[in-house]
Order: structure tokens, then sequence, then C-alpha cells
């Protein structure tokens, strides 16, 4: 987001927070999510595809709540509204296409509105086949998770990404030559894959209450968590705050700018300053001082933090305005006296997500296994699939997979170290310099171990990683 | 009837209950003046030059070895700033006071003086060091690169006056054609965005140049807030983390694996600027500016170099000598120095043809590192000779 953009945000739900009744506001909200979907997404040279990609977000959305929605509670009749809604927005910034450069919620010009009309029309007959699909619905969730995968490892997989953007390159009629795979730019879907196969496990495990298809896409698209998390669930967000008919106090709304303002300084100011000499695969080559490494490496540690926990101050801040309290998703984690009270609070709702869905299920089917495996192994399981797939989350590549089983190790070591420690610290409770030598020794060592694991994070293979180690270490 | 509002469960209401209703207008008014005063302070007090004078450079990491000047600030590691203290503060020339030893030598010019393409340990200064030229009377020779990639004769002048303060005992100036023409003496950015400057250049040296020229940028009461000023401070902010930059890796320049060379067959255009042969009209070129160069150095030597140029012989070039220069025109140039030098009594030495056609790279002017060797030996030569108070 930019400066222009969070501004208009920021008035938007401002205006919004004072909407009596509250009762309107997830109309608002949703109409506000729908269009920040198209304004958001980033220009991309494929002719027209900053305009699908976000009506893919929206499709896929509805899909998923087609599947998920009970029948018995909800039909598709009580949604009508929201429906026409969606329809109309999506026709009307496909109508932008003949506005010259009046609008510009789109990057590009839309596509042919007979086109959009087209394809409105055949989203809305298989939104209306899988809602009637009823007790097959939960075969349809499965194969609804393998579309989401299946889109995800496209998009995070550079050779098939690339492949991807010729084929779409030739069937617009461009250049399949000039591919790259950075060409498929679709904006916020590492969130919303996310918060879509959360509601699909939660209905698998009749977790999951009825929602409209407004409060669900209003949700799942919510804009001032679109482009940058934080991966709310959707129990929370519908039913606490959507629901609720709270007024937006005065306290709220100054929380919520101050929020806002804390975060443009961390992006704005620091994240992008630090920015100027944060390390990258240049600086990495160019540079063979040891001491200015450490130096570099640090910067992009510290911008890192800035940036993201920057945007998710903005994120929390806009949601304050309207009401809604994103959950945290930073905790001050370079200041954590170990790696898993570090992950316990560096991006809070991915690793809840993971550890929800993917550590948590995974561990007790290994401890109830008829193979009775050491707890020390399970646990050793359980970190590297964890770390190794939130590492897969950022882009499939070898520097993300050892990123993430470095994270997987450190863990362990720790889990193992913190085990052997706990008899052996019963008797120092009470000695206060020894805590505090142990909180500091801990600090370094989990600051240290964290910063040495983003030259994995920060560099696109790892030869040049090395290349870094090498360095920094004075080999 | 409807329920009353439920209150949220994480709002603080405290605030709300000391200041019923005006907590928010409060707060607004209060931040708007706090940001008005300081705005208001800045006005007054207009503290860029300070600003500017603060630098990591010379301090917690080298000074640079030429002025900030990139084109692509991510490969670079500098950037084009405007801010004059900010942009001599980041030179070595500005890290310790002269040494009793040394004869300090300030080179002006143009890119080529700069030495575009070049890394910072090739340049004409670098070379120039690089011979650990001594005087008669011990004292080591020491070059410091002033120059510019921009061709005006103003902005040398700028830069020389500014160079001053730094004591040089010999200045070299290298000039070309190209950097004399009346009509764009102003254009370079630069000069725009330091109107006073040059204007007390204009004045104090008479030239024929407008002090109201419309291309100045001059800040007005908005412009010296620091909203007008963010500009220059955000500028000044991302030379000092380069800085760091300069440090660990030594680049200053991107330097593309490949150019375009200079060309060699010209087109048959017979016109330099709006001047057309058979001579030129030299009121329209601003000698009056290296006049003003002479008396701004007072008593140091200043010597006057026509710097070498690229001789193509391809196609047209009996009319051209190269991109730049129709040979009447240059011709015409290379007289009218060695006249007014000589009625002037000015130090010049016309190197135009001193170094090999083979030795220039991306344009008639930017010389390749062993080009650039060659010129500095003659340099040498030219040091020792007009070096003065000498036993």
């Amino acid at each position: 987001m930019s400066l222009l953009q969070i501004l208009i945000f920021g008035l938007f739900s401002m205006a919004v927070g004072c909407l009596p009744p509250a009762r309107w506001r997830v109309w608002v909200l949703l109409a506000g999510s729908l269009l920040s979907v198209y304004w958001l997404q980033p220009s991309i040279p494929i002719r027209a595809l900053d305009f699908w990609l976000p009506s893919a977000s929206i499709g896929v959305t509805l899909l998923i709540w087609a599947i998920t929605v009970p029948k018995d509670r909800l039909n598709l009749r009580s949604n009508q509204a929201a429906f026409a809604l969606i329809a109309v927005l999506v026709l009307m910034i496909s109508m932008t296409r003949y506005s010259g450069n009046f609008c510009c919620l789109t990057p590009s010009r839309p596509p042919q509105i007979v086109t959009v009309l087209i394809v409105i029309a055949l989203t809305a007959g298989l939104l209306y086949l899988v809602y009637r699909a009823g007790v097959t619905s939960r075969r349809m969730a499965a194969i609804a998770v393998l579309l989401i995968i299946g889109l995800f490892f496209l998009l995070k997989y550079s050779p098939l990404s690339q492949s991807a953007s010729a084929i779409l390159r030739r069937l617009s009629g461009q250049d399949a030559s000039l591919a790259s795979s950075f060409d498929l730019a679709w904006l916020g879907f590492s969130y919303l894959a996310f918060r879509l196969l959360h509601v699909i496990r939660d209905y698998h495990s009749s977790k999951l209450p009825a929602y409209t298809a407004g409060e669900f896409l209003t949700y799942a698209l919510f804009y001032s968590s679109l482009t940058a998390g934080p991966i709310d669930r959707s129990q929370r967000f519908i039913q606490n705050d959507l629901r609720s008919t709270v007024t937006v106090t005065t306290s709220g709304r100054l929380r919520g700018l101050e929020r806002i303002l804390f975060g443009i300084f961390k992006k704005f100011v620091l994240a992008d300053t630090l920015a100027l000499i944060a390390l990258n695969q240049q600086i990495a080559m160019q540079t063979h001082s040891s001491f200015w490494m450490w130096v570099f490496l640090y910067a992009y540690a510290l911008r890192l933090y800035f940036d993201f926990a920057g945007y998710t101050d903005i994120a929390l801040g806009l949601a304050l305005l309207v009401g809604i309290q994103l959950p945290e998703n930073f905790n001050r984690p370079y200041l954590k006296t170990n790696l898993t009270a570090f992950w316990n609070s560096w991006h809070i709702t991915l690793a809840g997500w993971f550890r929800a869905y993917v550590f948590n299920p995974l561990t007790r089917a290994l401890r109830i296994s008829p193979r009775r495996f050491p707890v020390w192994s399970i646990i050793l399981i359980g970190q590297i699939a964890t770390m190794s797939l939130i590492g897969l989350w950022h882009g499939i590549s070898w520097s993300f997979a050892i990123w993430g089983l470095w994270h997987a190790l450190g863990l362990f070591i720790h889990n193992r170290w913190s085990d052997w420690m706990h008899p052996r610290m019963a008797g120092v409770g009470a000695n206060r310099n020894l805590n505090l030598g142990l909180s500091l020794g801990g600090w370094f060592i989990t600051f240290q171990f964290v910063c040495l694991g983003w030259v994995w994070f920060a560099l696109p293979d790892p030869s040049a990683a090395l290349q870094v180690f090498r360095v920094l270490f004075g080999l | 009837m409807s329920a009353p509002p439920t209150p949220h469960p994480n709002a603080d209401h405290r605030v709300d209950q000391a200041h019923p209703g005006f907590f928010t207008p409060r707060v607004i008014l209060k931040a708007l003046l706090l940001f008005l005063l300081i705005n208001l302070v800045f006005v007054l007090v207009y503290p860029l030059d300070a600003v500017g004078g603060l630098s990591v450079y010379n301090r917690l990491v080298p000074g640079r070895v030429r002025l900030p000047y990139g084109d692509d600030p991510s490969r670079a590691y500098t950037l084009s700033l405007f801010s004059l203290e900010a942009m001599f503060s980041s030179h070595e020339i500005d890290a310790v006071p002269k040494a009793a030893d040394e004869y300090r030598v300030l080179l002006i010019g143009d890119s080529s003086t700069w030495g575009y393409l070049l890394p910072p340990g090739q340049t004409l200064a670098a070379y120039l060091n690089q011979t650990t030229l001594t005087l008669p009377d011990n004292r080591h020779v020491r070059a410091y690169n002033l120059g510019y990639p921009v061709m005006s004769l103003t902005k040398d002048l700028l830069l020389l006056s500014q160079g001053m303060r730094y004591q040089p005992d010999m200045v070299i100036w290298l000039v070309t054609l190209e950097s004399f023409p009346l009509d764009k003496q102003l254009y370079p950015p630069l000069l725009l965005h330091n109107p006073e400057a040059v204007r007390e250049l204009i004045a104090e040296y008479d030239l024929p140049l407008d002090t109201n020229d419309p291309g100045f940028i001059n800040a007005g009461p908005l412009g010296r807030t620091i909203i007008g000023s963010r500009r220059t401070l955000a500028d000044w902010l991302r030379l000092q983390f380069y800085g760091m930059l300069w440090a660990a890796t030594g680049i200053d320049q991107y330097i593309p694996a490949s150019f375009t060379p200079r060309m060699e067959d010209l087109p048959p255009d017979e016109n330099f600027h709006e001047l057309e042969p058979p001579h030129l009209n030299f009121d329209q070129l601003a000698i009056d500016v290296l006049q003003a160069g002479q008396q701004a150095v007072g008593q140091v030597p200043l010597v006057i170099i026509n710097e070498p140029m690229f001789i193509s012989q391809g196609e047209n070039s009996h009319i051209r000598y190269n991109y730049y220069y129709p040979r009447w025109a240059y011709d015409d140039y290379r007289l009218l120095m060695a006249e007014s030098s000589a009625a002037n009594g000015w130090r010049y030495l016309d190197l135009w043809d001193a170094i090999p056609a083979s030795e220039f790279t991306n344009s008639a002017v930017h010389m390749s590192s062993s080009g650039t060797a060659q010129l500095a030996d003659l340099l040498c030569e030219v040091i020792l000779a007009n070096a003065v108070d000498l036993p």
C-alpha cells in the first residue's frame, strides 16, 4: 500500500466507523473490500490479467463459501443481495474500460464487458452446481484444497509460474518469450489461500458456523489485511467483530490512528531507509569485509521486521477504525530470549495457523501411531515438517526450504535444551544475576541465530548464501 | 426500541470519560500546532546547510574520492543531490586539514575528469596520486577530483569557488568547447537548485548570465519548510546510508559490462548548437567564466587544459571531428582559447589530440583507464612546470 492508499483507506474506515446503524457496516465493508481487491492489485504485463486475478480471488472465495456453507441453514436466495452487489461492482469496474483515464481502479484497461458478463454467468453457474452438490460437499472441499494448493504451487514455483505466464501470453496474443515468473503477481493470494484452507479445515472438523456470502467475502478479502495479513480466524473475525453492533469509540479511533501512524513510521521511514543497505544478492557479491557484511545482515533483519510489522500496524489500525480487532502478528520478536519465544512472536498468525493445522495434527498422529516413536523424534519430525512448509510458503526454492530447516533444527535443539535444563534450573530461580546472564545469553544467541537464518532467506540461491557465511566468519 | 450500543471489549474508555467529546479534536489541534511550530522554526533557522555539513563520511566511513553523482543509486551506491554542503562534506577533501608537506591540486571539469565509466581507482586524480609526484621542495602532490558529470563552465566555476575553501596550491581546469555555449551554462540541475550561489557568482564576476533565469528553483516560504525541504533532507539521509556501501564495496558508480561506443561515423551536419559556419560567434561563448575562474583562485595557479577528445576517422570526419564538434567550430575554439590565454596571461595547455582515438569509450570525451593514465602522465609535467614558490 502506498501512502495515498493508506490515506484513502483511513478516511474510508473513519467514515465506515461512523455509520449508524452498525449493521450496515458489513455491506459497506464488503463493497470497499471488493473494490480494493482490484485497486491494490499491481500492474501485470499480461493483458487484462490484473483484472482477472482479483476477479479470481472473488470467484475462488465464493466457491469455497458455496462448498462450506451449511445448506440447511442458509440458502442461495437469502444471499441474493450480496451476489447482486458483487456482480454490479465487478461489472462497474469492467465498465471503467470505457472511461478513458478517468477511473484508476485497475492498473490497466479491463477486458471487454461481454467477456466479463460471460465469466460472471459461468461463475454463477458453477456456484449453483457446487451449492446443489449438497452431500458431496466434503469431496468438493477436498478438491478445493487441492485447487488452492495447486494454485499456490503454481504461483510460488518459478519455473511453473514462468510456463503459466508463457501460456497466458500466448492466449492473449503477446510474445511468450518475454514470459517471467514475476508476471503472475496475484496480490494477497498467499494470505487468502490460508484463510480459505482454514475455513475448509474447520468445515471438515464441523467447527465452522454459518456465514452469509457477504460476511465470508468481507472476512477473506478484508481490505486492510489483504496484502500482508494478519491471517485471522473466520470465527473471531465474523462472529466477534463483523456482526457486532459495537459503536466505534473515540479511543478506538485514536488507537487505530496511532497504530496507523506507527505503522507508517516503521514502514516508510525505518524499513525503507534500512532497505538502502539491507543485504541482497548484489551487496552480498560485492562485500568482502566481515564487519560490513554483519552490518548489512542486521540491516536486513531490522528492515524485514519494520517493513512487515509496519504493514501489520497499518492493517490493525485501519481495522480498529471500523471496530474490528485483528490479531497481532508481532510481539517484539527480536527481544526474545529463545527461538520458541521468537516463533511465538514473529508472524504470529502464520505460525499459529501451521501449529493448528500441521504441527498439532501431525504430532498427534505420530503419538497415537501403532508404531511407537520416541518423543524427541515426534518433535523433530513435527518441527521439520512445519518449518519446511513455512519456508516454502514464502516461495518454492532451496533457499526457503533450507531457511525452514534451519529454524526447525533450532527449535528442536531449543526444545531438547529446555528439557535438559529444566530440572537443573530448579535451584537458580532466585539468583537474579544468573537469570539475567542466561536471559542476555539467550537473547544474543537467539538474535544471531535468527539473523544468520535470514541469509538463506535473503538470497536466491544457497551458493550465494554460503558465500555470505564465508565472509561473515572470515573463512 | 433498539438496544444501547455495546462497548467493544477491547476499548479503553478512560480517555473518553476524562474528555467527553473533545479529546480527538484536541489531540488533532495539538498535533497540528506542534507541526506548524516545528515548520516555522525550520523556516526561520533553515538549517539545510548545517544538515548538509553533518556527514558520516571522513568520520565513520572513508570520504568519497569524487563528488556524488549517480544515475542508478541502488547499483552505484551514490546519488545526484543538490546540496553543495552535503556533496563536499562527503568528499575526501573534507577529511583533514591540509598537511604541511601536501601540495594540493584540485581537478575541475566534466564527466571526463570525474571518471565516467571508470572505477574510483582509475580516474585522473587517482592516476595522478599513484605517480606519487614530489616537488623539488619535498611537498607531495595530492590531487582531488572535483569534476562533475555535466558540461557547463558555470557549473565548474561553482565547484571551483566551493573548492577554494580547501586551500589548494594549484587548480587544473579541464575544459572542452561543449561547456562553453552561453545558452547551456545554467541548464545543470545542480545550478538550478542552487540559485543563490549562482547569483552570487554572476554578480561577483559580472557574468553575462541572467540572475532571474526562469529555470532557477527558488525556495519560497513553503519550500523552506520541512515538507518543502523533504527531498533535500531525504537525499542527504540516503547519501549517508550509501556511505556504508561505499565503505564496504568501494563502488561509487554503476559501470555496465558493455556500452555503446562513441560514434565513429558522423552525420554531415556542420552546425554547432545555434551557431553556423564559418566562424564561432565568441559573444555566445562563456569565455568570461574562465576569466572569473582566474579571479576566484586569486594567487593560486590555475592551469586551463583543453581536454583530449576523440578524433574520428569515419564517415564525414572531414566535416566533424566527432559527435560534438564540427571541424570549423572546434578549430575556431582552439584559436580563441590560444588567443585569449595569451591576451589574459592564462596558463593554458591544448591537449585536444594528446590521447589516441582508441582510448575513448562511450563518448568523444570519456577516456578509458589507460587513456586516463596517459593524460595523468602529461599532467604531471604540467604540475611540475606550473608549481610556484618553489626553491
